[in-house]
């Protein structure tokens, strides 16, 4: 359940701060498109830098380098001890890869029990883009798979809500408050998997948030815009 | 496609997926290695990608010879190791070596002076290339020319093999200050900017609307300690190469790892001085190296492509 003592509720007029996972990676790009949906967000490095946010990203990148460089400074297990006591957390790509459970290297934070392979569509050369049908959203969504890891069907898992497939297998799926994507919502212009998880993060949190409500709005005539 | 962060260059086959590899590597090391020992070595130590070579730089400079891309076997052996992006060198023009680096699945491929160019009047055309392409810039005009041919991603062209990190500095201050220069002008001015620079002018003319090229910028050539990872991360560059800094630091495994850690983290920790002290405890080692001023103009490896 959630700790109310590490994650308090937020004032009405307080924007709600999201961390992203600043080790290496796509994390200047999520900042971005976090800070257009009218959040604060907060560059993770440390294990401190975990306190006080209300949802968290891990960027895509390379999950073997952020895994190496969480667990010198202890927070690979704050990672995984912030995200099984509840705190909300979107992982895309390598993100998606460290969240979830394999046997490949790296380590796993195993916060959900997904069973994500790594480079599974092979390499670069392999990489691709396709227009995703994801059931939170009336029209298709650009998806860019980069060594895009592969979600194994998690129908053994009652808790998972498959939100998007490509060729059978999951590309977007929320385990409570943990939301994986295979794809880089962070590379294309369009914010709705952003939201989506920043309503998770508000929900989680009890939150009205009429700030971000206000936001959002803002940033759908922006979307609209191009 | 977002305006902002990937602009489209004209008629790019997959620039999405070739420019969206160079963004996930932001913030990392790649590091030259000639063996699967050595790309193990890089990948425990956090790179972010290897770039499979038959001798390091500084070896290269020091045989002498013509240096070509590397053997296949040679690549194939460190492909089957590392988990991470495999990265291999082609001459510059050399298009042959090129689809064949492309054929083995290579991850990016390096047009790099490096090796000894094979075509004195045109680069690779590296639009048609599925795989994404990286090439060496000294100033803005280089870099944009290497765009206009399809490069997904540039990188400074410090002296490779020296340990010297004079001439990454360089380019990197250059091409910003140049990105800097482009944002005050008018159009006329861009027009005769991009005849001073003698590249693209679409390609000006976005530079200069959005303030950054249209493709990530890394620094790499003569990097050999953590500080100097760092110092050019301040300055602008968003990941490092390390070539010859790694495997020419020490001949014990241990301290070449240890130097190898300490690149990575430094690059993540840039900012922050007091981290830097902790990460550089652990090294007391350091590669040679050797005094650019001393290197006669013809002998620079940079000059090598235009």
């Amino acid at each position: 359940m959630v700790n109310a003592r590490r994650f308090p509720d937020l004032s009405r007029t307080a924007k709600p701060t999201i961390g992203v996972l600043a080790l290496q990676g796509s994390f200047p790009l999520h900042i971005a498109s976090l800070q257009r949906c009218g959040v604060e967000t907060r560059r993770v490095r440390k294990p401190e830098d975990l306190e006080n946010i209300q949802g968290l990203v891990i960027p895509g990148g390379e999950s073997t380098t952020m895994e190496n460089l969480a667990s010198r400074c202890g927070l690979f297990d704050a990672l995984r001890a912030a995200g099984r006591n509840g705190l909300p957390i979107f992982g895309t790509c390598a993100g998606a890869i460290l969240l979830g459970k394999g046997t490949e290297r790296p380590e796993r934070l195993q916060v959900v029990d997904i069973e994500v392979r790594r480079n599974a569509y092979g390499r670069q050369v392999d990489s691709f883009n396709a227009e995703l049908f994801l059931t939170p959203f009336e029209t298709s969504f650009h998806g860019v798979f980069i060594r895009a890891p592969i979600i194994e069907a998690g129908s053994e898992n009652l808790d998972c809500e498959i939100l998007g497939l490509h060729e059978g297998h999951p590309v977007l799926i929320r385990n409570g408050r943990i939301l994986l994507a295979t794809f880089h919502p962070e590379l294309t212009d369009d914010l709705r998997v952003h939201k989506l998880f920043l309503e998770m993060c508000e929900l989680e949190n009890g939150n009205p948030g009429e700030e971000i409500r206000e936001e959002s709005g803002a940033g759908q005539a922006r979307e609209n815009a191009f | 496609m977002n305006e902002e962060n990937n602009i489209a260059v004209e008629g790019e086959n997959n620039w999405e997926e070739k420019v969206g590899l160079a963004k996930m590597l932001v913030g990392g090391v790649i590091m030259d290695v000639t063996n699967a020992e050595q790309a193990r070595i890089a990948e425990q130590a956090g790179a972010v990608a290897v770039m499979a070579l038959e001798r390091v730089p500084s070896d290269i400079r020091k045989d002498g010879g013509i240096a070509r891309m590397s053997p296949v076997s040679k690549i194939q052996e460190i492909q089957e190791c590392a988990s991470i992006p495999v990265m291999a060198k082609s001459r510059i023009g050399h298009f042959m070596e090129a689809e064949i680096l492309e054929a083995l699945s290579v991850d990016f491929i390096d047009e790099s002076e490096v090796l000894t160019p094979a075509d004195e009047d045109a680069h690779i055309d590296k639009s048609p290339f599925k795989a994404p392409f990286v090439c060496g810039a000294r100033n803005l005009g280089e870099a944009l020319r290497r765009i206009s041919e399809g490069a997904a991603l540039i990188r400074t062209k410090g002296e490779a093999g020296t340990g010297d990190i004079i001439h990454a500095v360089r380019h990197m201050k250059l091409i910003n200050s140049q990105i800097e220069e482009l944002a005050g002008l008018g159009d006329w001015d861009l027009a005769s900017y991009a005849e001073k620079l003698n590249a693209p002018r679409d390609l000006v003319k976005q530079v200069a609307k959005n303030g950054r090229l249209q493709v990530p910028n890394f620094a790499a050539g003569g990097i050999a300690t953590p500080a100097d990872a760092a110092m050019m991360m301040r300055l602008g560059a968003e990941a490092v190469f390390v070539g010859s800094g790694i495997f020419k630091s020490s001949p014990d495994p241990e301290k070449q790892s240890a130097v190898a850690r300490a690149i990575v983290e430094a690059v993540t920790h840039f900012d922050n001085p007091a981290e830097l002290v902790r990460i550089c405890q652990n090294v007391d080692v350091a590669m040679r190296g050797e005094d650019t001023a001393e290197i006669p103009e013809e002998k620079l490896l940079q000059s090598r492509g235009w």
